[in-house]
């Protein structure tokens, strides 16, 4: 007879959906780095679009490399559910007795460790094209750190929302980019607002606890809208 | 073994896009048996596996596992299902073994991989566990989703046109899968264009049609 | 008691609540033109010119109700589509999307009006005010709720998936406004309002009677969009076919 699943039991579980979606992240190492490559080129379209002056890259240079990341990161969104739905697997996920929700949960944190933290690392790289000093860098891949989970997490309830639709990928634009505006502030802001001399705390405090707020809410409505998208 | 487990429909009806498919279908299925649900194309054989399995939403009326309704067991009910349907839930990137072993995880199980390796000689499938799934033919795909079946432990299997794309040796393979099944007291739910017989065990007739 | 609670229960089949929806929405859509014309009246001829801003300020009798209406709109929406969501019935999620369009319509005159307010006082059609913005921003959910809707087939589903989009809105909709704000006041932004000048109690009472005149227009127009909403999905039933023969 099986045993019910205990709280361990749901841990590897979790564990399993996580290494599975890493795993397939790295072999199929093209649609990972692609986000990556588009961070790159976003960000150089800007000093390409206003000028090279560096007072003027200076200070764009947060809100640039943030709405770069967020579309980066926005960009792999959809490849969190829609392989699985095509094949079947989803429902199997669906149907397993391990709470949706968590399952939910270790395929967001597989994301972000594939697109998130390759965007965090990436982006000192092209602050220095800003010419955002050392601080300033730090702070950002700290902003960047704490942002990227909940961009995640928010974006899988749009991934979930938009599964088999047409225009999905234009349409979960549509739907999350406005979700995402609070962390976009908060992220953005904490570089400019440690240069003016007021630090960054606060902003990491309020960024700290969309994060929170995302990994207790956003399971919920992930697994609602996955059920709904199955029906 | 617990006490026998048995299937209930009670009056359920199912709609889609706005049109009633069926109402009023009541049924019992004790263990041990199979149900074979039958119908025209179009009649909701799809539908009404899949509100058993609790993925579909139903119209009216109730499905009862053990005699208490599967909207309100959640994961003690999903632990005794296992659900094929016509996708294979197979992740063409991954070997075989990967793929058993992940949706054994998911099911509650870790994988016990000499059973695996059994279970896939088995069904003709000797030493291709390390083999990625892309690299498989259609039948052997789908040999490898029956392998799934004959892993788990759930008492209830749901199968939605199970025979399709199999050759006769296929066929037999998972007919006498179903009996074995059967025989320990489990119980099965199937759609099929083919009526296959199981074993000794006559099938339970449900005959699905439009109100 | 218990009679009244069947009673009200038995609107909720959308056959019913069709003829009702009928009867009412005619007296809504006086009420609205009535106030309407009251309000507009009070703001434009009776209200004093405001010491500051002249004769400009006025069009914020129809900007801030609009914007508090969008705002109003999108809770009810959502708090519809919850109730469909958790009770499963059909007409819940066919008034949440009678709302969108008046929410959004609302949203839009208010950044419509905003921008007429805005250019004689900054000289310039858009300002980054906290409103503006926020309105701008909800404008957007309804944008996408409305797409979502409209881009899944099965209406049952539809229903459904954007309920949880608005639910999920919801409860943004205060973290978006906050932030925001948070944005606005750190870049020292424009500020499209009556900062600075105390609101005379003519002008109070003329924008509380546009609100509830907007408030009755929402109602009527829901009312009536859900009736085409509701002949639109029960078609294959007998009562359509009837009614509309």
């Amino acid at each position: 007879m099986t045993p019910t699943p205990n709280i361990l039991g749901a841990g590897s579980v979790m564990l399993a959906v996580l290494k599975r979606e890493v795993a397939l992240g790295l072999r199929q190492k093209g649609e990972v780095l692609t986000p990556l490559v588009f961070f790159m080129v976003i960000a150089s379209l800007f000093p390409l679009g206003v000028g090279a002056e560096s007072g003027l890259l200076l200070r764009m240079a947060p809100g640039v490399l943030w709405v770069s990341a967020l579309l980066a990161a926005m960009l792999s969104l959809q490849r969190m559910f829609a392989t699985d739905y095509a094949d079947g697997s989803l429902e199997q996920m669906v149907l397993s007795p391990t709470p949706l929700g968590l399952l939910v949960l270790a395929k967001a944190l597989a994301h972000f460790l594939l697109s998130g933290v390759p965007l965090v690392l990436m982006a000192p790289v092209l602050g220095l094209q800003f010419g955002l000093d050392s601080r300033a860098l730090g702070i950002l891949m700290l902003t960047l750190l704490l942002g990227t989970p909940t961009l995640s997490l928010i974006g899988s309830i749009g991934a979930a929302l938009t599964l088999g639709v047409r225009g999905a990928g234009v349409l979960l634009s549509l739907l999350i980019l406005p979700l995402y505006i609070p962390v976009l502030i908060f992220g953005a802001g904490a570089v400019e607002a440690d240069a003016a001399g007021l630090g960054f705390g606060g902003h990491v405090s309020l960024l700290s606890a969309l994060l929170v707020l995302s990994l207790f809410f956003s399971p919920f409505a992930t697994a609602a809208a996955l059920r709904i998208s199955l029906e | 073994m617990d006490t026998p487990a048995t299937l209930t429909f009670s009056k359920l009806a199912c709609s889609k896009g706005g049109r009633l498919l069926f109402k009023d279908v009541d049924c019992t299925l004790a263990a041990g048996h199979w149900l074979y649900i039958a119908g025209a194309n179009g009649v909701g054989k799809t539908s009404l596996l899949r509100m058993v399995c609790g993925l579909a939403p139903v119209e009216a009326g109730q499905i009862l596992w053990n005699h208490t309704p599967i909207g309100a067991q959640h994961d003690s009910y999903r632990q005794d299902l296992c659900y094929l349907g016509h996708l294979n839930a197979l992740q063409e990137s991954m070997s075989v073994q990967e793929n058993l072993m992940f949706t054994s995880a998911l099911g509650g199980i870790a994988l016990d991989v000499q059973k695996a390796k059994s279970v896939l000689e088995r069904f003709g499938l000797r030493g291709r566990s390390q083999q990625l799934v892309r690299h498989l033919s259609q039948g052997q795909k789908r040999r490898v989703a029956l392998s799934r079946l004959a892993l788990s432990t759930a008492r209830l299997w749901v199968l939605d046109e199970p025979y399709v794309a199999m050759d006769e040796a296929g066929i037999q393979m998972l007919s006498d899968l179903i009996a074995t099944h059967l025989d320990h007291g489990g119980l099965a739910v199937l759609t099929s264009h083919q009526r296959v017989p199981v074993g000794t065990h006559t099938a339970q007739l449900l005959e699905l049609k439009a109100p | 008691m218990k009679t009244s609670v069947t009673h009200w229960f038995k609107f909720a089949s959308p056959q019913n609540f069709y003829h009702l929806a009928g009867k009412l929405w005619p007296w809504f859509a006086a009420l609205a033109t009535v106030l309407c014309a009251i309000g507009l009246w009070i703001g434009f001829f009776v209200a004093p010119v405001d010491a500051q801003q002249g004769q400009g300020y006025r069009i914020i009798f129809v900007h801030v109700p609009a914007s508090q209406m969008s705002m109003f709109i999108y809770l009810v929406m959502a708090a519809w589509a919850g109730i469909g969501l958790a009770f499963n019935t059909r007409l819940s999620g066919m008034v949440a999307s009678a709302l969108a369009p008046t929410g959004a319509l609302f949203a839009f005159l208010s950044l419509l009006t905003g921008a007429l307010w805005g250019k004689p006082m900054w000289g310039a059609w858009w300002v980054w005010d906290a409103r503006l913005t926020s309105t701008l921003i909800l404008l957007f959910l309804y944008l996408g709720f409305m797409a979502l809707h409209a881009s899944i087939d099965d209406p049952r589903r539809a229903d459904r998936a954007s309920a949880v989009l608005a639910l999920v809105g919801a409860v943004n909709v205060p973290i978006i406004y906050f932030s925001v704000k948070w944005w606005n006041t750190l870049h020292q932004g424009a500020s499209v309002s009556l900062k600075g000048s105390s609101m005379a109690s003519t002008m109070l009472t003329g924008m509380l009677v546009m609100v509830v005149a907007f408030w009755m227009y929402a109602i009527a127009i829901a009312l009536f969009r859900v009736r085409n909403i509701i002949l639109d999905r029960e078609r294959h039933t007998e009562w359509v076919k009837h009614a509309v023969a």
